[in-house]
């Protein structure tokens, strides 16, 4: 039995609305790992110890564990204790708040490195120390960090295939719905594989727009 | 207290890093709209006691007033914070590198905190921003971002920034050391305007020619004491102490003076 790609228009709107399913949860998990991040990288290196360590076993959590065991824990562990969420909604925090950590990695060295004139000068001014860090370094320290940040929010869109697990209807899971119909395993994944290079194309193209447009900002 | 008298007081200050005692017990005021120099060795204290000014660099004894108020007054950890935040609005401050925000064009450079923190409108920061800007020459520069400037304008947009607080005082520390030769001059041309315009102003410097054609009064430390002060024309011309004359000997040599 040879390739047959014949198949793939009735099926197209089904993987269509996959694609669509995969961008929302890259743009809800990729907003939350974005501001999670920053908010992290607050916490850990200005929160007092009653934040802090609470913050520390949740990086180890999220740094340690597979993703995949996490999304488990999140949909079908909270229910437990009484959290019942959307599978959607478990699995935007998942892939929202496993990537917030590695990014809050990211933004601490980049906070770090940001000129200490540059919070002086700012509270030179009167601006205290969490307008100074909103205002004037936070913002330099994420233009720093732009280009890992995209790599890292690309590497969410390609780990949101995970969200299949639990039955999130994104792409991967809807190729695999075709198949099952169809049992063409190769055209559909193909196909589901030209949707995640298309969206890929575009996020890298986002990406650099950012980088662009940020550059006379140095 | 509008008395004239002793607008900025720094009393017995000091400052230790470790056992390295770096301010040794000093006392100075400036008079409103005086224009004071801080001359000096390397090492000798300059930065440490301009920052102590506005709490920048913390004194570990000794008070810093400012028009009848206490700056460094001893209070309650958030009600400090609050208090600094307000007194240093008050103070502006001009440093070596700049420390332009280069994330922001030079008119939020100018606006950002005047709108942040005096909660004016767009409108009223806009004005704002031509008026500071055109007061130092760069208005044709609004819509530029820092990186797209010369160090002297750099530093006229910085000088800008601090003006738009609209401060009692302009602390400026080596505000040329960072330039190239050729660029001095618009800047200090700049200074030089706000002294015709009677702002208080400490300078550290070590340009002895701009010190003794724009400043009051001139004071020479040395080792965390100040060891001179009076009118430029007496600390250079004619130093009492060894130490003075030994500093100026180097230092206006250089300078191909004497
Ligand atoms: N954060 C610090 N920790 C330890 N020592 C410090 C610190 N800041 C300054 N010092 C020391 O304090 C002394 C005075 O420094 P300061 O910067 O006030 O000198 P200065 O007169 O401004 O010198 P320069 O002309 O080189 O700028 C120096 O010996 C310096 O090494
Ligand atoms: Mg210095």
């Amino acid at each position: 039995m040879g390739l047959d790609f014949s198949v793939v228009p009735d099926y197209l709107d089904v993987i269509f609305l996959g694609a669509l399913w995969t961008i929302a949860i890259t743009v809800c998990a990729g907003l939350l790992s974005f501001f999670g991040g920053i908010f992290f990288a607050v916490i850990a290196l200005y929160g007092n110890a009653a934040v802090r360590l609470p913050f520390r076993f949740f990086e180890w959590l999220f740094m340690g564990t597979p993703l995949l065991l996490q999304l488990f824990l999140i949909y079908f562990g909270l229910v437990q204790i009484g959290i019942d969420l959307p599978a959607f909604v478990a699995g935007a925090i998942g892939l929202g708040l496993h990537f917030a950590v590695y990014n809050s990695e990211l933004i601490q060295t980049a906070i770090v490195s940001v000129d200490k004139g540059q919070m002086e000068a700012a509270r030179t001014l009167g601006l205290s120390r969490g307008q100074a860090l909103r205002k004037v370094v936070i913002p330099q320290a994420v233009r720093d960090v732009i280009p890992p940040i995209g790599n890292n929010m690309i590497a969410l869109l390609k780990d949101s295939a995970l969200v299949s697990v639990i039955g999130v209807g994104e792409l991967t899971l809807s190729s695999q719905l075709a198949i099952g119909r169809t049992y063409r395993p190769f055209e559909f994944y193909a196909v589901a594989a030209a949707f995640y290079y298309l969206i890929n194309v575009v996020m890298e193209a986002v990406l650099r727009r950012l980088e662009r447009k940020t550059a006379l900002s140095r | 207290m509008a008395n004239s008298e002793k607008f900025v007081e720094i009393r017995h200050a000091r400052k230790s890093y470790g056992s390295l005692e770096v301010l040794k017990d000093i006392s100075l005021s400036v008079d409103r709209g005086e224009i004071v120099a801080i001359i000096g060795p390397s090492g000798s204290g300059k930065s440490t006691l301009l920052r102590a000014i506005n709490d920048l660099d913390s004194l570990s004894g000794g008070e810093v007033w400012l028009d009848g108020v206490q700056i460094n007054k001893t209070l309650g950890h958030r009600e400090y914070e609050k208090h600094i935040n307000a007194m240093r609005q008050q103070v502006g401050m001009v440093f070596q590198h700049f420390n332009l925000f280069p994330h922001m064009s030079v008119r939020d450079n100018v606006t950002m905190a005047p709108k942040l923190l005096k909660g004016i409108s767009d409108k009223e920061a806009e004005a704002l921003a031509i008026e500071q800007l055109n007061h130092v020459g760069m208005l044709e520069r609004i819509d530029y971002y820092p990186s797209q400037l010369s160090g002297g304008q750099k530093q006229r947009v910085a000088i800008a920034r601090a003006l738009a607080m609209k401060p009692k005082v302009m602390l400026f520390d080596e505000a040329t050391s960072a330039l190239d030769p050729e660029l001095v001059e618009e800047v200090n041309q700049v200074m030089k305007m706000l002294a015709e315009e009677h702002m208080t102003m400490v300078i550290v410097t070590h340009e002895m020619d701009f010190a003794a054609s724009v400043c009051d009064r001139v004071i020479f430390m040395d080792g965390g004491v100040v060891v001179e002060e009076g009118a430029p024309e007496q600390v250079f011309r004619n130093p009492k102490e060894e130490r003075t004359r030994a500093f100026l000997r180097k230092h206006l040599s250089v300078h191909g003076k004497g």
